[in-house]
């Protein structure tokens, strides 16, 4: 299992590769037959303004022990393999990759429920804060949308 | 703004030594002027005194989350010299 909060861009397709070749195939050979997975990207838009950037901003220490809890919470639930939740941090332009989350099980509805658990939970209680760059200036993001 | 950054606030009671580490994030450090400052607490004292401390007086915007050592709680929440109590907007990451 890997949580990890970074400032610098990344890949989530690579990382997702990378891991399952390096992390889950040698742990976990032949047991896992399922794998889903959720990518979060930045749009030029939001609210109906065209929006330039961002600043995400976090909560170091809180965050990870929060990401920490609804990874085991997910395992609780769940029959899970393995997990990976990569989020970013700092200054992204659209397009650029926010957030991956993965997880391994034997059967799809195991990971079919986690990730999307996994995500909501994230969402509701990770301490990220998203600041728009916009024509006119400035502004916080307020509440997320409405996930189910 | 509110000039109080960095400093450690006099509380009402008398100087016990009995200090918490406050931190703001978001929107409300920009409203509060600051990221965080050190607080003195009374010998009973809840995540709602600490933010009266540290904000000066201003009442709790009804949205904000409070944690006490990075778990969320309520401003009810007992504090102890030595706490890390934070008061932050909705998160909204992902």
């Amino acid at each position: 299992m890997k949580i990890a909060v970074d400032t610098a861009p990344f890949s989530p397709w690579e990382a997702l590769g990378e891991y399952e070749r390096e992390v889950v195939q040698p742990s976990f050979p032949g047991k896992y037959g399922a794998a889903a997975t959720f990518v979060g990207t930045m749009r030029d838009f939001n609210d109906g303004d065209a929006v330039q950037g961002m600043t995400l901003e976090h909560y170091p220490g809180m965050t990870e022990k929060q990401l920490e809890l609804i990874v085991a919470e997910a395992f609780e639930k769940w029959s899970l393999l393995d997990a990976l939740l990569l989020h970013r941090v700092g200054a992204l332009k659209p397009q650029e990759p926010i957030v991956l989350v993965a997880v391994w099980s034997a059967h799809r509805k195991d990971a079919f429920e986690a990730c999307r658990f996994l995500m909501e939970a994230l969402k509701s209680r990770a301490p990220f804060w998203k600041k728009e760059q916009l024509d006119t200036g400035h502004r916080w993001v307020e509440k997320n949308t409405e996930g189910y | 703004m509110i000039g109080w950054c960095d400093t450690v606030r006099k509380p009402i009671c008398e100087d016990n030594g009995m200090t918490v580490k406050v931190k703001f994030f978001a929107s409300l450090k920009e409203q509060m002027g600051c990221d965080g400052a050190t607080v003195e607490i009374g010998e009973v004292a809840t995540a709602a005194d600490v933010w009266l401390q540290a904000s000066g007086g201003k009442a709790l915007p009804p949205n904000v989350l409070v944690a006490v050592n990075m778990e969320y709680t309520d401003q009810n929440q007992a504090v102890k010299s030595g706490d890390e109590v934070a008061f932050f907007p909705p998160v909204t990451g992902g």
